[in-house]
């Protein structure tokens, strides 16, 4: 607390010179030099608004093609004797054609590929990048009232850095080996060892080289935003009278920047036990014929600790950026202030610290010392306690409000069932009792796909559908949103829901085909059911792809300044904002984000409205 | 085909892209706000019906799912520490059901209570101290409740055994060892040790790596299906040789990883033989349809506990399956029996063996032929004692528990010198109530067998 309210303080200091230096330069802004260019200003921008779009374009891109690569897999799993030989234009190789009957089937190793392509996709491509990178672009800046990134260089580089890992990682799906095939955690000897599986000869070293350009983007990017958000605040934006977007932006950059290097080295250690022979991961291995006697000592455990470092706060970078915008949408949306501001505040504190004691949660059937056990089942379920205040507060902010039904606040709603869906199933598999049977089978895939997949998907598209207007000017069709809405929501528990009664049954995950065990191979009908909503939910998708290009130059017209009647500064710069976001000085701030039906005559008052004498800041009567 | 799809795909997004300019036009001829209350008024109430709609699935689904559900009909757990795995799932499921159904009612219900209005206005209310105290203390206490029963039966659950626990008495010791793409299983043998072994000495007769110069080897095998007796701990000591796998055994609440080079391990008590298995299962719907492998059999019928890998090993992963029966002791006995003439080294290395265990192994295969004699005229004795009259049946029935006892000597006894007095005094015994020609023969018969039946014998 004594360190926010002296940073409180120099900020206002700061806040203050900082806008003034703007003050005089507005006219540099004006005609930007450095924008002069179709390639400055479209490719090479140093605008935060311009590269907050190429960070959601691209995440959308790789969003459909991690999107569709689960479509296929679920082809496999729910129509395993379909012939499939009509996907041989697309896939090739891939598929296996029997030469008798000329019936066409996925081969496990492309399907394992497709499964841990899909994963990293996902999660480190679009729910990390296509996520955090856009909005945390797009808001910091606007929402702190600054004219744009403390570095927009890093900023720009961060962005190519991480479209460079994807064109790598886009490259390996077309090696004759295959993309990585060994799952999205990548845990050795399976990934370390080229002679353990075709995926992990060439596309190994490639999805290895992808992500470690993609660290490198997510740290120039994170040290960024914390930087910016707590440098260059206006004058009068106080630490709490920040939306709490930027709160759960500032504290998903601090997580990113402390486990991502974390992971770095894990994944450095893996190729060098892959190029250099070393072992750090490598021990009493006979394979392919050959006894590896010269790399001992190593433990593949040690990995696990190492992803799982990143990979427990990684959930939690995904997932706070959602909380942050829907929290805004649904306040602003409600007509309400959020409801207990400074309780949202410390549980996205809370959650962010608790996110790095947790991660060995995953590795309670890992061989783990079972007492080392106790201790993360109890961090583990003390994060349900920050979460429940959440969901609760919430619920409490829709509760009393004039609620306005669109796109936007409808993926909120959307999101925060969701989470409460996927947010309660953890508590089975953070207690390590009930690991043990669940562990591993599709109840951890229900779980994970619920609370941090699917919700987190519906918090970017919250975003998107709330923020349209300010990035291109114009909204997104109505209708069309809603029924993608609609038919995402009960799409999504269409998958996932049936999935949890296979994982309480034991069925594991990650398995090719089931017929090998009686025991898992009694749920045809339903896997048929989820692979039919799999793809029609894709192909809702692609519904909100034509809504978001189409509305890109046909949309309805942005008239008002601040269509949503919101108290935040990014709808205070004008509609089409250049490089430098306002033209004059930049907005000071008087009061906290959440005025909204305060005064009965008043349906909201902007954050840049001074207080009236005697008026005590909503914010600091907490 | 594709072709047609793309078209169908093209057409239908078209349509919706016209209903949303419909309707966009609409509003703005109207030039009020009705347009967004009325949306309101339908996205409210769809929002309830989609909750009533999805609580009662959850519902009904879980009722026709309850079969399948942990600690539920047949899917309760057949080992000692499983139920308390079934319970603490079902403690969580009735706490998070709890707050699932209220938190998923109270969502959609403000939100269709407090939907927008005309004339209407949101209320300012930023926050309650006391509400968010409540709602923090409640999980928390929840949590608290969670946390103490779940560490409880975890720490009791993968306790090891203890040093005062004795091997083969009062627990079994086997080995699994996970490999691209299959699980070889090692039993100890009669001494109850597992012999060492190293990746180094993997060859392709000798899959494990053991160690020939180790006497505790001579009688390790491994056989195809993994056989346990009912009610006996056992400590699975789980290796992989290559990547890593994890042995999963659904039905007993086991799973744990096999790591190359850190050996981990996994023990349990089977409570439940794979006949009762059948018997249960028999008594529910979804057991009793045709099984997919076996048509003319019902599923129940050809049920099989089943080892299965529970970590992407690569490939094959899906497809690493071994039976596991749990019998009665009886059984269990009956079937080492069979085993122990399987040993690895016996059949693969004795022969052109010259090192120092030969001489153990020699006696190893003695005391295999003390135990099949004696196993023989028990065999015998009994067919009698089953035939006789009420008046010999006395004798006979006190020679079966002699030859028994024996049994159980030559079974398990190590020592060469107690083995072969016992069968020497189980044979007498036999001799003493079998018809005269029979025992001859077999008088004759240990000398011999020997030096001239030792393949037969293994």
């Amino acid at each position: 607390m004594a360190d926010i309210t002296i940073t409180e303080k120099e900020q206002l200091v700061h806040g203050e010179d900082h806008g003034h230096d703007h003050g005089h330069g507005h006219d540099e802004h004006h005609g930007d030099k450095y924008q002069s260019s179709f390639i400055d200003r479209y490719l090479f921008s140093l605008d935060h608004k311009t590269i907050s779009k190429q960070f959601l374009i691209t995440g959308m891109f790789w969003a459909i093609i991690g999107a569709g690569m689960s479509v296929i897999f679920r082809l496999q799993l729910g129509f395993p004797d379909a012939d499939i030989s009509w996907l041989q234009p697309l896939l090739g190789g891939w598929i296996d054609i029997d030469p008798s009957t000329g019936a066409g089937k996925l081969s496990p190793d492309f399907y394992y590929a497709l499964v841990t392509m899909h994963g990293t996709i996902i999660v480190f491509f679009v729910l990390t990048a296509g996520l955090s990178g856009t909005f945390s672009n797009l808001l910091i800046p606007l929402q702190i009232g600054a004219r744009d990134m403390a570095s927009p260089l890093l900023n720009m580089l961060s962005y190519w850095f991480f479209f460079l890992s994807g064109a790598i990682l886009l490259f390996s799906l077309f090696l004759n080996t295959g993309p990585f095939s060994g799952g999205w955690t990548g845990y050795p000897p399976l990934s370390a060892l080229p002679q353990a599986s075709d995926g992990s000869k060439g596309g190994m070293t490639l999805w290895l080289i992808s992500l470690v350009f993609f660290v490198v983007s997510v740290l120039l990017g994170g040290i960024n935003y914390i930087t910016t958000v707590l440098n260059m605040r206006t004058k009068g934006m106080t630490m709490f009278r920040m939306p709490l977007t930027i709160w759960a932006f500032l504290v998903t950059a601090i997580l990113g920047l402390l486990s991502f290097p974390v992971i770095a080295s894990g994944f450095f250690m893996v190729l060098f036990d892959r190029a250099l022979g070393t072992s750090f991961f490598l021990d009493e291995i006979y394979i392919a014929g050959e006894a590896l006697t010269e790399r001992v000592g190593g433990n593949a455990i040690l990995f696990q600790h190492l992803f799982w470092f990143l990979g427990h706060p990684e959930v939690y970078i995904i997932i706070l950026p959602a909380m942050g915008i829907v929290s805004e949408v649904l306040a602003v949306h409600a007509r309400k202030p959020i409801f207990g501001y400074k309780a949202m505040v410390f549980s996205i504190l809370a959650i962010g610290v608790l996110s790095f004691l947790v991660w060995a949660h995953h590795m309670y059937m890992t061989g783990l010392n079972p007492f080392i056990s106790n201790i993360f089942v109890l961090f583990t379920l003390i994060i349900a306690v920050p979460s429940a205040v959440k969901v609760f507060n919430w619920i409490a902010t829709i509760w009393g409000g004039n609620f306005r039904y669109n796109s936007a606040s409808l993926f909120s709603i959307g999101f925060v069932s969701l989470f409460i869906s996927g947010g309660l199933t953890g508590l089975f598999l953070g207690n390590s009792i009930i690991d043990i049977q669940q562990h591993d089978t599709y109840f951890v895939v229900a779980h994970f796909h619920v609370v941090m997949g699917v919700s987190a998907m519906f918090g970017m598209f919250a975003g998107i559908y709330h923020w349209f207007p300010r990035m291109f000017g114009r909204f997104m069709n109505e209708t069309l949103g809603q029924i993608h809405f609609w038919g995402t929501m009960i799409g999504a528990y269409a998958i996932f829901g049936p999935m949890h009664y296979q994982g309480m049954a034991g069925v594991p995950r990650r398995y090719y085909s089931f017929d090998t065990f009686q025991a898992f191979d009694q749920f045809d009908a339903m896997n048929q059911f989820i692979t039919v909503a799999a793809i029609i939910v894709f192909f809702l998708q692609l519904l909100f792809v034509i809504n978001f290009f189409y509305s890109i130059y046909r949309g309805k017209v942005q008239t008002e300044m601040n269509p949503w009647g919101a108290t935040t500064l990014e709808w205070t710069a004008p509609i089409k904002a250049g490089h430098g976001n306002w033209e004059g000085d930049i907005p000071h701030v008087h009061r906290w984000p959440y005025d909204l039906n305060r005064y009965p005559d008043r349906e909201f008052i902007l954050q840049t409205e001074p207080l009236a004498e005697g008026e005590v800041d909503g914010g600091s009567s907490h | 085909m594709t072709f047609l799809f793309i078209i169908i795909a093209v057409l239908v997004a078209v349509f919706f892209v016209q209903i949303g300019k419909a309707r966009e036009l609409a509003s703005a001829i109207r030039e009020d706000n009705s347009e967004e209350y009325e949306n309101n008024n339908f996205q409210a109430a769809f929002g309830m019906v989609f909750m009533v709609g999805f609580l009662v699935i959850c519902v009904v689904s879980f009722i026709y799912y309850i079969p399948y559900i942990l600690g539920w009909g047949p899917n309760t757990a057949a080992s000692k520490h499983g139920p308390s795995v079934d319970y603490m799932f079902n403690i969580t499921l009735f706490f998070t059901a709890i707050v699932f159904f209220a938190c998923q009612f109270l969502l959609f219900y403000f939100g269709w209570k407090f939907r927008g209005r005309k004339g209407v206005r949101a209320i300012y209310w930023s926050h309650d101290e006391r509400l968010e105290m409540v709602w923090m203390l409640i999980p928390a206490i929840v949590m608290t409740f969670l946390v103490v029963g779940g560490l409880r039966a975890w720490n009791t659950a993968m306790a090891d055994v203890t040093d005062k626990e004795v091997i083969g008495k009062d627990y079994i010791e086997i080995e699994a060892t996970g490999m691209q793409f299959a699980w070889m299983i090692r039993y100890p043998g009669r001494d109850n040790k597992l012999g060492t072994k190293h990746f180094t000495k993997i060859t392709g007769t000798n899959p494990l790596g053991q160690d020939w110069t180790d006497e505790k080897n001579i009688d390790d095998f491994q056989p195809s299906d993994i056989v346990l007796p009912v009610g006996k701990k056992v400590r699975v000591r789980i290796t992989s040789r290559d990547v890593l796998h994890n042995f999963y055994l659904p039905q007993f609440r086991v799973k744990m990883d096999a790591v190359p080079g850190m050996p981990t391990y996994f023990v349990f008590t089977p409570t439940v033989t794979s006949d009762s298995m059948r018997s249960r299962y028999k008594k529910f719907d979804h057991w009793n349809i045709p099984d997919k492998k076996d048509e003319t059999k019902k599923r129940y019928e050809v049920f099989e506990y089943e080892l299965a890998c529970a970590e992407l090993c690569g490939r094959g992963h899906y497809s690493m399956r071994r039976v596991l029966k749990i019998v009665t002791e009886e059984e269990y006995e009956n079937w080492l029996d069979e085993q122990e003439k399987t040993s690895h080294y016996m059949a693969n290395v004795f022969e052109k063996d010259n090192s120092p265990i030969k001489q153990k192994a020699n006696d190893f295969k003695k005391l295999l032929v003390n135990k099949e004699k004696v196993k023989d005229a028990l065999g015998k004795v009994v067919a009698l004692a089953a035939k006789a009259s009420p008046t010999e049946s006395d004798k006979l029935n006190n020679a079966v528990t002699e030859l028994k006892a024996a049994l159980k000597i030559t079974r398990k006894t190590l020592n060469l010198q107690e083995s072969e007095n016992a069968t020497a005094k189980a044979l007498s015994v036999a001799a003493a109530v079998l018809p005269s020609e029979n025992t001859e023969e077999k008088d004759k018969a240990p000398q011999d067998s020997v030096k001239t039946e030792p393949k037969k014998a293994i």
